[in-house]
């Protein structure tokens, strides 16, 4: 941790890169305030020999770099007696809480040796320090600091010189801290990605060739990184004027054929779902990929929560059947993303992925997601002089849709309600025929097994969904061990709903735990309406941005409410 | 276009009306227009499929389900978001959005503004009757401020803006205003806006009969402009802000390139991209 600035989490996505290089498995993930400089920042990395999906319980290293802003920190970073806290010697007084959790500080002269060394930084020395530390080579670290730091003017030799002179610094202190070694893995398999990036690719992958976006944390990175992409493909990243007007030329280029998406946060999910509606009555696919930071209002924008259930589900005006899917991790948004494009265009209906903060700036080494199934396209409706039902009743409730130029298919996609022929209606039975149709189709979709990842058998089954999934399922493994049958279902597509394959899959279950990060528990009151529940449930319903740890499902697993 | 020259040609305005009857009161300005607009696409030979006929909400913005063309009738101001998604995905569609006072500068005034900022070549239609009729007569941003209504007794006391001034310096690329009860010089002015590339902002001033009747008064208070259209904004600036707001003719005509960017569907190849990745 440090000041804004001070390349804390340049530091921490060093230290990753240079473990994926060598096999281990890592997640890093970022908490920082809304100053642009001069704030405070924290890279949280966690590494294991195994894929790391989600935060752990403990950290036993705290690199501090300066002590000015710590105090905003130490809610979001456990330590303990066994912690080793390594801490520049000019970075002022450590805070007494963190001197509270029993952690052993070890006072070092980053500041001062990077004074001495050319080119050096005090993050670097921490950076060197921290790859002898846990037994990384050396060799792949500075690697990874020539490929990112070069462009900045930093030379090869300053670079192994600093990174040497901050690994010679775990002379001074004892410590025990060190990987256990990684296993062997093959090469080229392997990818360090974020959250966002992956949703983008995922986009990319299901055939997004438009977007419209307005910028927002913690979206924004999402719309940056995948800009120049979508040009390299053909396609195009367009900044609108606001989140209103991104959803709409969203809806005009997906009008015209081209499968299209906007990337937002909640203040702007907020400001698109009139528009969103408008692309459930006129048929019209789209999606939205909603990155979760506190709310309401500006909330926190910078830190993670899963509070936009609700209005991603219920947020439409009307009675309106649309998509919401959720990503349940860094590699899922990838997956997730990509399914919500095929399912958008092959029910031209709106799909709303909700991804967080957590996931979406979060950075981890894995395996390359596999490539999705194709999917049934866009149904389109090819050129004629026969009579054209824009919106006809047909049985899957999907009707051909016809792209402008096509000779002889002319029609308006209306926001009013309408006939099958696409004539605005106020007629009774027009709207209720047009209501069945819209809801028929997302009814009797097949959507396989992709529902929800089910994890386990057992009595005891633990719901949950997005990126708290992943501390559930640590929570999950560890009970197991301990000799609790377990089971897991972690939601992707939250609707429409599955009331036959849940019933499925909850058959035999004695106790529920609901596991989410809302203040309200909307996941919780989600299932209470649209799925039955054992008697016995118990909820864990925490609000950001703090995140749920595997400890504590893995507490209220073990030994209940009472505990 | 020579001004003695009749319109003509390949299709007939009829091409492009549908069987659906417009909503509108008898006497609405906007029969005008509409049929103005068939005449224009007529006048141009543009095949009524490849014409995408954009609108918001309001009487006006009933048009797109009135055409035998491509239409979308979305939300209410944001018919040029939509329009600009649509024209950058297919380029070569010509593209019309067609909106009323209220919903092009009230409600929608940002897109309007931004619409006229990055010049993407369509055109936008503004059939001015300086009241919200749909909602049954309240007023919108180009009403005079003492025009007394149920929801503003003794008027709103907040002058109307000059909308073909705020489209000048908002940067459009072609500005100019016609009158319903002149159907041939209003198609005039659409087959230029139309033919110009860029963004081309055309403000019709089109009576609403139900909730302004005084309007049935334009007819002796248009006049044409004496004037050639200028290229220099210094000079339309002038001219729009000393207007009385009834001449019509072209105001401006900009060569600011038009905003175009590639979209397309050719290249799936994300090899490349995914490479970026490997560790």
């Amino acid at each position: 941790m440090g000041s804004g600035g001070a390349g804390s989490i340049t530091t921490g996505s060093l230290l990753l890169e240079a473990a994926g290089q060598v096999g281990w498995y890592g997640l890093l993930t970022r908490s920082v305030g809304p100053q642009i400089r001069g704030g405070e920042a924290l890279a949280m990395v966690r590494l294991a020999p195994t894929p790391v999906t989600g935060h752990g319980d403990r950290y036993d290293v705290l690199v501090a770099l300066d002590w000015h802003n710590a105090s905003r920190f130490i809610a979001e970073v456990p330590l303990d007696d066994k912690s080793l806290i390594l801490a520049d010697a000019n970075g002022g007084d450590p805070p007494p809480a963190i001197l509270a959790t029993g952690a052993h500080l070890v006072t070092l002269p980053f500041t001062d040796l990077a004074d001495e060394l050319p080119g050096a930084r005090p993050n670097l020395l921490a950076l060197g320090m921290l790859s002898e530390l846990l037994g990384i080579s050396m060799d792949s670290t500075t690697q990874a600091v020539i490929r990112t730091l070069s462009d900045k003017g930093l030379s090869a030799a300053h670079a192994t010189d600093a990174l040497a002179a901050g690994g010679q610094l775990t002379t001074t202190f004892p410590h025990t801290q060190r990987l256990a070694p990684p296993k062997p893995r093959d090469t080229g398999r392997y990818w360090l990605i974020t959250g966002n990036q992956a949703a983008a690719l995922g986009a990319l992958r299901g055939g997004v060739r438009f977007a419209a976006v307005y910028p927002i944390t913690p979206a924004t990175d999402l719309s940056e990184w995948m800009a120049p992409r979508l040009q390299k493909l053909g396609g195009q990243l367009i900044q609108a004027e606001d989140e209103i007007a991104s959803m709409n030329m969203v809806l005009g280029a997906s009008f015209g054929g081209i499968p299209s998406m906007t990337i937002t946060s909640g203040p702007g999910l907020a400001l698109m779902t009139e528009t969103l509606g408008l692309a459930v009555a006129a048929e019209v696919p789209a999606v939205v990929v909603n990155v979760m930071r506190g709310g309401p209002s500006t909330g926190i924008p910078t830190k993670s929560e899963q509070s936009d259930l609700n209005i991603a589900l219920y947020g439409l005006h009307g009675d309106a059947p649309h998509l919401v899917l959720a990503s349940q991790s860094v590699a899922d948004c990838l997956t997730t993303t990509q399914w919500a494009v095929q399912l958008s265009e092959a029910l031209q209906c709106p799909a709303i992925v909700l991804s967080d903060q957590f996931m979406g700036q979060a950075l981890t080494i894995c395996e390359r997601p596999a490539p999705l199934p194709d999917a049934p396209p866009r149904r389109i409706a090819s050129a004629g002089s026969d009579r054209y039902d824009r919106y006809a009743l047909t049985e899957d409730g999907i009707s051909p849709m016809a792209i402008p130029g096509t000779l002889g298919r002319q029609h308006t996609a209306d926001g009013l309600e309408h006939n099958a022929h696409g004539t605005p209606s106020s007629g009774a039975a027009d709207h209720l025929a047009q209501l069945n149709k819209r809801c028929t189709k997302l009814e009797q979709y097949d959507y396989g097994d992709a529902w929800a990842e089910i994890d386990g058998e057992g009595e005891t089954v633990v719901l949950t969904w997005g990126s708290t999934a992943a501390a559930v399922l640590e929570a999950a493994t560890q009970a197991r061990a301990s000799g609790l049958a377990v089971k897991v279902i972690a939601l992707r597509l939250l609707s429409p709903t599955q009331p036959d394959k849940m019933a499925l899959a909850m058959r035999g279950a004695r106790r529920a735990l609901v596991v989410e990060q809302s203040h309200s528990a909307q996941f919780h009151h989600f299932l209470r309406a649209y799925y039955p529940l054992p008697d016995q449930v118990e909820v864990i319903s925490r609000p950001g941005p703090l995140p749920i740890r595997p400890g504590e499902v893995l507490n209220l697993l073990l030994h209940g409410n009472q505990s | 276009m020579n001004k003695a020259e009749p319109l003509i040609a390949r299709y007939s305005h009829k091409d492009y009306k549908s069987a659906v009857k417009p909503i509108w009161c008898p006497g609405c300005g906007h029969f005008g227009v509409e049929s103005s607009l068939f005449r224009a696409l007529a006048y141009l030979e543009l095949p009524p499929e490849q014409v995408a006929v954009v609108s918001g909400i309001g009487c006006s913005s009933r048009i797109p389900a009135y055409t035998q063309c491509y239409g979308f009738h979305g939300v209410h101001g944001r018919a040029p978001a939509v329009a600009t998604g649509l024209k950058l995905a297919r380029p070569e569609l010509t593209v019309i959005v067609t909106s009323g006072d209220g919903d092009a500068f009230s409600i929608g005034g940002n897109h309007f503004i931004h619409a006229c900022r990055r010049n993407v070549d369509m055109t936008l239609l503004v059939m001015d009757n300086e009241v919200y009729g749909m909602t049954k007569g309240q007023p919108s941003p180009t009403t005079p401020a003492d025009w007394d209504s149920k929801i503003a007794p003794g008027g709103t006391g907040v002058n109307p803006f000059a909308p073909l001034a705020v489209a000048l310096a908002s940067g459009a690329n072609f500005i100019a205003r016609g009158f319903s009860g002149d159907p041939n010089g209003v198609a005039r002015l659409l087959v230029e806006a139309i033919q110009h590339p860029g963004f081309s902002f055309v403000q019709v001033l089109s009576p609403c009969v139900t909730y302004r009747p005084e309007e049935k008064f334009w007819k002796k208070m248009v006049h044409s402009s004496s004037v050639e259209p200028t290229h220099d904004p210094a000079v339309a600036g002038h001219r729009l802000l000393s207007d009385d707001g009834f001449t019509t003719g072209v105001f401006y005509i900009g060569n600011r390139p038009t905003y175009t960017a590639t979209v397309g569907t050719s290249d799936n190849d994300l090899s490349a991209i995914e490479e970026e990745l490997a560790i």
